[in-house]
């Protein structure tokens, strides 16, 4: 049997209070009637954060939520669900051959101020991190070298990329020149045959 | 003294209009067109700001609301600070304040007497001058102030005119809501409630005083509309944000409170409106609803120049509340608001 929280008439946080109560008390199913959709927003956000099933129904200015125990979802090949999806798959598109590498060779973005240009860079790199697909390998040279040092505030960034399975290459000469040897922070140091060879075999180069 | 304050509805800046709601009456109004009218409603700004010669203009605000605390003499000073805030925010300050009051016939008037009595002291401690007042009969309990501020018109603080590049720094804790919400029911932490108490009654002046000596190209101050809905307001449309949860100053037992489901309308509202501005990457149940929570007398959010916002932290650390580097200002990205754990 279902136990009954009339938290009509009142407000938040009493409507999510007094079925976490009820919860806690009975246990699931429990009913819960609101008279403001706010408090049913409520009711339905605690449920999802409990686990819980919430199933609503609106009559005459009210809603009843009905939250019952999540059931174990299993996976059925043979369903109408399963079905539908294969029918709506896409068709196949060509990719482009070969790994994506991204060429930062400098510090900054673009030319013309280079505070803007150094804040746009740290920005680009952080955008790569929000793509769906992180790029194969990140090449740093000359001044880029400077972005996967011990204080540069890409260097999150670029290891949130390596965790999605980038590879980060720095141009050893290029750390050499700036003395910044010891200071590599994230990835690997590299030399001019790496970076030749991996921008001969890429299939898309990005650079900023 | 009398019986304590009953604690309305929603309590405090849980009791504004939803963001949403609000945008779509204040649309339909007139713009006006006087060129002397800096800052007015069209930018989602604290406070009107009206030049009245090169180098003065000033800035008007007002704020009122129903109780969050029961204790009248806190309420008061609660009221006051909040409403005061809105010309720290623009850069101003404090010079005159007038009581806004609506109260029970029938209620004690040594309540109101003692409401009035830690709104006057805050005014003070403003460096203001409390010069009158309007009061009217009502059924419950409500009170703020109408502040009066001056600030010169080269160095008003717009929330809108961050640079990118820039470090987000918040100058109080977060959690305000959720804390008052679970001592309405009797359920706050009496420590945890009174470090709420100590924020909420805390003169944003004081952290503009030290504001003032950095580069911040802009600043506001998070009240009703949460920490996201307020960071709303700084952002254009070639500007995004990206917030660090971890990096957020909040206040004792808040996160409990939220996984306890002491939650607002005011917030879920906030919620809604957040919704397709912000994309909130793995953090907890309990974060997300903090990044909602409706602040009473809230803390000054600031874009600071990078280099500054060490130094300008470091200092505003020795005010002696929770404060943080929260997040930096990017070039636009796809979302306009980025939080991650």
């Amino acid at each position: 049997m279902e136990f009954l929280v009339d938290a009509r008439g009142k407000a938040c946080p009493l409507p999510v209070i007094e079925t976490r109560n009820a919860l806690r008390e009975h246990g699931a199913p429990v009913v819960t009637l609101v008279d403001n959709d706010i408090a049913r927003q409520n009711v339905e956000k605690m449920a999802r954060q409990m686990g819980l099933n919430a199933a609503t129904q609106q009559e005459e200015g009210n809603w009843r939520i009905t939250l019952t125990a999540a059931a174990e979802q299993g996976f059925d090949p043979d369903s109408q669900e399963v079905a539908d999806l294969m029918e709506n798959i896409p068709p196949c598109t060509v990719p482009v051959q070969g790994p994506t590498v991204v060429v930062l060779s400098a510090d900054v973005m673009g030319t013309g101020d280079d505070t803007l240009g150094r804040a746009l860079m740290k920005g680009f790199v952080y955008a790569l991190t929000q793509l769906d697909e992180a790029p194969d390998t990140v090449l740093l040279y000359n001044g880029g070298a400077k972005l996967s040092v011990e204080g540069a505030e890409t260097v999150a960034d670029l290891q949130t990329l390596a965790e999605a399975g980038a590879e980060i290459l720095t141009c050893g000469t290029c750390l050499n020149h700036y003395g910044l040897t010891e200071k590599l922070a994230v990835g690997s140091v590299t030399n001019m045959y790496v970076i030749a060879e991996t921008l001969a075999k890429a299939g898309k180069v990005i650079r900023p | 003294m009398g019986q304590p304050l009953q604690f309305c509805r929603g309590g405090g800046c849980t009791a504004k209009l939803g963001p949403a709601a609000l945008s779509r009456v204040l649309e339909k109004l007139p713009r006006p067109t006087d060129p002397n009218l800096l800052i007015g409603a069209q930018s989602s700004d604290d406070a009107a700001v009206y030049r009245l010669t090169d180098d003065l203009a000033i800035v008007q605000t007002l704020d009122f609301f129903p109780p969050m605390l029961d204790d009248p003499y806190l309420f008061g000073q609660v009221a006051a600070a909040n409403a005061l805030s809105d010309i720290y925010a623009m850069g101003g300050e404090v010079k005159t304040a007038l009581n806004i009051v609506c109260f029970p016939e029938e209620m004690d008037l040594n309540i109101l007497g003692e409401i009035l009595r830690g709104g006057s002291e805050k005014v003070l401690e403003a460096g203001g001058s409390l010069a009158g007042g309007h009061s009217i009969a009502d059924q419950e309990v409500k009170y703020g102030l109408s502040v009066t501020g001056v600030v010169h018109p080269q160095r008003i603080l717009a929330n809108n005119t961050g640079k990118v590049g820039d470090h987000l720094i918040l100058t109080k804790p977060l959690g305000v809501g959720l804390l008052c919400t679970a001592a309405r029911l009797g359920q706050a932490d009496p420590q945890a409630f009174g470090g709420a108490v100590k924020s909420m009654t805390t003169l944003n002046k004081y952290a503009a005083q030290v504001a003032a000596k950095y580069r911040v190209h802009a600043a506001t101050d998070v009240t009703g509309f949460g920490l996201l809905g307020h960071l709303h307001e700084m952002m254009r449309t070639d500007l995004s944000a990206r917030i660090f949860a971890h990096a957020l100053p909040v206040l004792d037992t808040a996160l409990e409170c939220a996984d306890e489901f002491y939650l607002t309308a005011a917030g879920q509202r906030n919620r809604n409106f957040a919704a397709t501005r912000a994309v909130l990457h793995g953090l907890t149940f309990a974060q997300e609803e903090l990044l909602f929570d409706p602040q009473t007398s809230g803390g000054l959010l600031l874009a600071v120049e990078e280099a500054d916002a060490g130094p300008l932290l470091d200092q505003l650390r020795t005010l002696g509340l929770p404060c943080g580097d929260i997040g930096t200002i990017l070039p636009r990205l796809d979302a306009e608001i980025i939080v991650e754990p």
